[in-house]
């Protein structure tokens, strides 16, 4: 018996080595989310706690109050992606076709290194450039162009911007780890065989990097469609997004269970493109 | 903040060399090469500008943003002042605070992140148990969801349960270093896990089965062959830990209660208010820190594999 125990334990101490971290994401991760999908249903009650009877009324509320805050989040992080993907595909091809190595690596680095200093550090730069005291209204003020200053902070513009800067390398890395895997003889077979060049990029390389071009894009939309504090700093009220209603229904008194029902719906947004990526098959 | 974990490219060790260099090709004629070095060019620079700003009008002699008033060190002066016990203004006394409640929340978290993702990512490598695809999911979903939604749910988990323990046993138990630790752990696992399984992935086994072979029993093995030549891996996944803890914002945010502030949450009180060149300082130091660090993290896992 008790040796019998003991290859078993043996057998299992793989697994045995699993669980702590699996207790902790179960207690502190999976636990949390399902009482957010709890909460989101219950009423609000006095200081805006959630009480019983259940309620539909907060996902009714997300989706009639807050519909243009919510459409302007999905437009936003849309455009987000679209724009690192026109910028970050030639930046990750400009990369792999530099000739050497070295120069190679050097590239690379210099694109994963921004990423890798402080978001909020980042963000509050663009503030400095884009205020109204900035650099861009000091620069076209001295330079006569304008005479007063321009609003660029606290609009959506800056929203995009911030976003776009912020995710820009999500979209390089995979990118170029696809054009890396890539066989440039390829193109040499498309050329001899009477393709130019946009056919050979269109019908050859792009296909052929697809599977970098997808998670690059669900690596942008997923933080974007998610942001808080981008446009919290740069976005004003013109730039509102759902994390910054999610934020709002916390501080003061607040309304947890619209806040958790927003946050439901925002987990739904991320899930849904991550699905259908995993579906397609990116993942391997 | 959002950081995820992307594939690492496999930088010089191309599977094919092109019979051409891929240079060669008309896909990059003189024009398209020009158009593509001009993007290229245009976006390294929208990259690096702002940071670069940001340095140099930390050295400003002047409270404006733009416009140059000489080269000065007086706002770093401002800032060691303190932590030198010199004649301390209260904000950099808060500063100092917030550094060290940094450190307390960021030190504990890399420490209990670190032990569970290398005891996970070993169970993962090694183990053959069915269900292991899904513990792999369920790993890499701290890492993708929005932080946002995480530190509203545990600070909302936290919240309530706090409630109950106060109308059960009339004790009032208040969210502070333990929820922040708790939460940084959370996302701090996966990060840790895919790092040290990267260097167990590169790893001989032979090696081990020697040791076997040699009469070594399972535990010293581990310590005596496994850990030693993980070490590396787990190093470099600490180091990227400690950094995210350090330099996270949203998750702490949400998850401090009063007189935890760390330094991404004081910076963004500061940063509410005004631009000044102070923040350009804090700002730089900042970033000075997690590029040290990340440096360090990704030579150790770029070393020479085992």
């Amino acid at each position: 018996m008790a040796l019998w125990l003991r290859t078993q334990v043996h057998k299992r101490s793989e697994l045995l080595l699993a669980v702590p971290a699996l207790l902790w994401l179960a207690i502190f991760f999976v636990m949390p989310s399902l009482m957010v999908v709890v909460v989101s249903l219950m009423t609000r009650g006095a200081g805006g706690n959630p009480e019983l009877p259940l309620t539909l009324a907060h996902y009714e509320r997300t989706f009639s109050a807050f519909d243009s805050v919510l459409l302007r989040s999905i437009w936003i992080a849309f455009l987000t992606t679209i724009i690192c993907l026109l910028a970050g595909y030639p930046l990750a091809l400009f990369i792999r076709t530099r000739q050497s190595v070295a120069l190679r690596r050097f590239a690379l680095f210099m694109i994963i290194l921004p990423f890798w200093t402080n978001f909020l550090v980042r963000t509050y730069a663009w503030r400095m450039v884009l205020g109204r005291e900035g650099i861009i209204n000091g620069g076209l003020i001295s330079a006569g162009i304008i005479t007063e200053p321009i609003q660029l902070l606290n609009t959506e513009f800056a929203v995009l911007l911030g976003l776009v800067y912020g995710f820009l390398p999500f979209m390089v890395l995979p990118i170029y780890a696809s054009i890396e895997r890539f066989d440039f003889r390829y193109v040499e077979a498309a050329f001899d065989l009477g393709a130019n060049k946009w056919h050979t990029f269109w019908r050859v390389m792009l296909p052929m990097t697809l599977p970098g071009v997808l998670a690059g894009c669900v690596l942008v939309f997923i933080p974007a469609i998610g942001s808080f504090v981008t446009p919290d700093l740069l976005g004003g009220t013109q730039g509102l997004m759902i994390g910054n209603l999610i934020h709002r229904q916390f501080v003061g008194n607040g309304n947890l269970p619209l806040g958790a029902a927003l946050s439901v719906v925002m987990m739904a947004l991320v899930l849904v493109p991550l699905l259908i990526y995993v579906r397609a098959g990116g993942e391997r | 903040m959002a950081n995820t974990v992307v594939e690492r490219p496999t930088l010089g060790r191309e599977a094919v060399t092109p019979a051409r260099p891929p240079g060669y090709y008309p896909l990059y004629d003189a024009a398209g090469r020009a158009g593509f070095l001009v993007v290229s060019v245009a976006g390294y620079f929208f990259l690096w500008a702002p940071i670069l700003l940001l340095i140099v009008f930390s050295f400003n002699d002047g409270r404006s943003v733009n416009a140059w008033y000489g080269f000065t060190f007086r706002w770093y002066e401002s800032i060691f002042s303190s932590a030198a016990g010199g004649e301390a203004s209260f904000a950099s006394d808060l500063l100092l605070n917030s550094v060290m409640n940094s450190l307390l929340v960021s030190l504990p978290a890399t420490f209990i992140a670190t032990v569970l993702g290398t005891m996970i990512a070993l169970s993962l490598a090694r183990g053959k148990y069915p269900g292991r695809r899904y513990v792999d999911g369920l790993l890499l979903l701290p890492v993708i969801i929005p932080e946002i939604t995480q530190g509203i749910s545990l600070a909302m988990f936290f919240k309530l349960i706090f409630d109950y323990v106060d109308s059960a046993t009339g004790t009032r138990v208040y969210p502070g270093f333990g929820t922040i630790i708790i939460g940084h752990v959370v996302f701090n696992i996966s990060y840790v896990a895919v790092v040290v399984r990267a260097r167990l992935a590169d790893m001989n086994p032979r090696l081990e089965e020697a040791a076997y072979d040699l009469g070594a029993n399972g535990w010293r093995t581990f310590w005596r062959i496994t850990f030693p030549l993980l070490l590396p891996g787990i190093v470099a996944g600490a180091l990227l830990a400690f950094t995210l803890s350090l330099d996270d914002f949203v998750v702490t945010f949400f998850l401090a209660g009063v007189g935890n502030t760390t330094l991404p949450v004081f910076v963004y009180g500061l940063l509410k208010i005004t631009v000044t060149p102070d923040i350009n300082a804090i700002s730089t130091l900042m970033l000075l820190a997690s590029t040290v660090l990340i440096g360090i993290s990704l030579l150790l896992q770029g070393r020479n594999k085992a």
